[in-house]
């Protein structure tokens, strides 16, 4: 998809009417296609190259990249530096913010430096508790959660000043998003607390995994009744599975996982696990695509992050559109034919 | 005590009501705490406060109560201090992600609100970041000199 007042193919677009960012996720988005994003996982590395490996994995597959915050409680590149090199080369990332390393002081100054680096987009978590992770020794802060962070960044974006009350001489231009996970409880509760983040600033959603779709649809049932559609755009998270064994260790050991037994019962009678697990996903984003009020897919891929171009592909749910990335209109048609 | 905090959680509805009377009570008696001195009454009272409310809900202090909106489950039991409703790593009995021996305190506080009338409404407020500096005072106090003095001011 090019869009006609693209002056450098990638880079900031002019703000359209009742946009908030200049990024290409909004205005695909607010185009009504569906969307795609991909998380990457920082490096372990000081090495640039490292991320730019990671991101081209994803190209002319993914509208935008989440580059995760800490995840899991382990230390990796920080997602502000992981974005800024992004937004070097013209990528659209999704900067993460996780409320558990970061004071609202050290936040707020990120959320100014990520908006000058370029970073159009930006999803406020609480993050995990510091026990899952390679530091459990370090100290938990949580000084904000998710939704006071958000509305704070609504506050810096849109009223200019600092939680404070100290005014800021050009606010960042950036497009909210947050996080859910229809698949754990409180579940009647989920849909209300998505009710909650949008009226904090929340305009993009990003969901945990969801492999349970009798979850997920009760779940997306709820938030059209609080008429949350179109006041929120909403990607549900996929991911293929390795194996039978590791979804199992999956579903215990990573907060808020949830997967039903029969898709691991699937995985287990498979003779190829990792491709089932594969099919399994592609099967999930089609099947998301087919749910009201659903704009698009968020692929978290870890370890696998290789295999989400063919899942992607496969699923058919970019109907032909070549999301842009570096080497775009140099190297290939802007429509892919469709088999 | 964990036993206690789930006991209150169950009779949010009573607590809540006692708590409606009582916050009135204090707000009527504004006029002797400002001859007092509210300066003078925030330590004897925040003593008692954190004795009642240690025992009932395991309060933390944080000066800036909210149980009416949380069904009578103390947020600042969350170990993300989470204010604003659960975090995404709840599992998939309730318990907590980080001390799973705990069950979450907002799914505690879902349950809890749906006994209070009006409860559910409340947990849809957005609650501000916690002013850290009221760690340690009292709640009541704050809230009664702040209700008397706005009633004061929309008086002719």
């Amino acid at each position: 998809m090019i869009f006609e007042d693209e002056p450098v193919p990638g880079y900031p677009l002019p703000i359209l009417p009742g946009h908030t960012s200049p990024g290409r996720l909004e205005r695909v988005l607010r185009a009504g296609v569906f969307a795609v994003t991909a998380e990457l996982a920082p490096p372990d590395s000081a090495d640039p190259e490292d991320v730019y490996r990671r991101a081209r994995v994803f190209d002319g597959y993914v509208d935008a990249i989440n580059a995760t915050d800490g995840s899991g409680a382990n230390c990796h590149m920080s997602s502000l530096a992981v974005c800024a090199l992004l937004t070097r080369v013209g990528y659209a990332p999704v900067m993460q913010i996780s409320c558990r390393d970061r004071n609202r002081i050290a936040i707020q100054g990120d959320i100014l430096g990520g908006a000058a680096m370029g970073v159009c987009n930006m999803l406020c978590l609480t993050g995990d508790g510091v026990q899952v992770g390679d530091h459990p020794q370090a100290k938990p802060v949580f000084d904000l959660d998710c939704i006071s962070l958000l509305s704070i960044a609504r506050t810096l974006r849109d009223e200019h000043h600092f939680e404070s009350g100290r005014k800021i001489t050009f606010a960042p231009r950036v497009f909210l998003g947050a996080a859910e996970n229809p698949s754990v409880p409180p579940y009647e509760w989920r849909a209300q607390r998505l009710a909650k983040k949008v009226a904090a600033g929340a305009q993009l959603i990003q969901t945990q995994y969801c492999y349970d779709m009798v979850l997920l649809k009760d779940f997306m049932r709820r938030v059209e009744e609080l008429g949350l559609i179109g006041q929120a755009f909403i990607l549900i998270g996929v991911g293929p599975l390795r194996s039978a064994k590791a979804a199992e260790w999956m579903r215990t050991h990573v907060p808020g996982m949830h997967i039903p037994d029969a898709i691991i019962t699937r995985l287990a009678g498979a003779d190829d696990q990792a491709r089932e697990g594969r099919n399994i996903c592609i099967e999930l984003i089609q099947e998301c695509r087919s749910i009201l009020g659903v704009s698009g897919v968020h692929v978290m891929a870890y370890r696998q992050e290789e295999s989400v171009a063919e899942a992607i592909d496969r699923s058919g749910v970019l109907a032909g559109r070549v999301p842009w990335f570096p080497e775009r209109d140099r190297s290939q048609p802007v429509n892919r034919v469709m088999q | 005590m964990y036993a206690v905090r789930l006991w209150s959680t169950r009779h949010a509805r009573g607590l809540e009501l006692f708590y409606r009377r009582f916050e009135s009570l204090l707000v009527r008696l504004h006029g002797i705490a400002s001859a007092i001195g509210y300066a003078r009454l925030e330590r004897p009272v925040a003593g008692v406060e954190r004795a009642v409310k240690g025992f009932l809900f395991d309060c933390q202090m944080c000066g800036q109560c909210v149980l009416s909106s949380t069904g009578m489950s103390c947020p600042m039991n969350c170990p993300k201090n989470l204010r604003n409703g659960p975090c995404g790593g709840v599992r998939g009995d309730g318990r907590c992600e980080i001390k799973p021996d705990m069950r979450c305190v907002w799914v505690e506080a879902y349950h809890g609100s749906q006994r209070i009338a009006g409860g559910l409404q409340a947990m849809q407020a957005l609650q501000h970041a916690v002013d850290r500096r009221l760690q340690g005072s009292s709640s009541w106090l704050r809230v009664a000199r702040e209700k008397a003095t706005v009633a004061e001011r929309s008086e002719p």
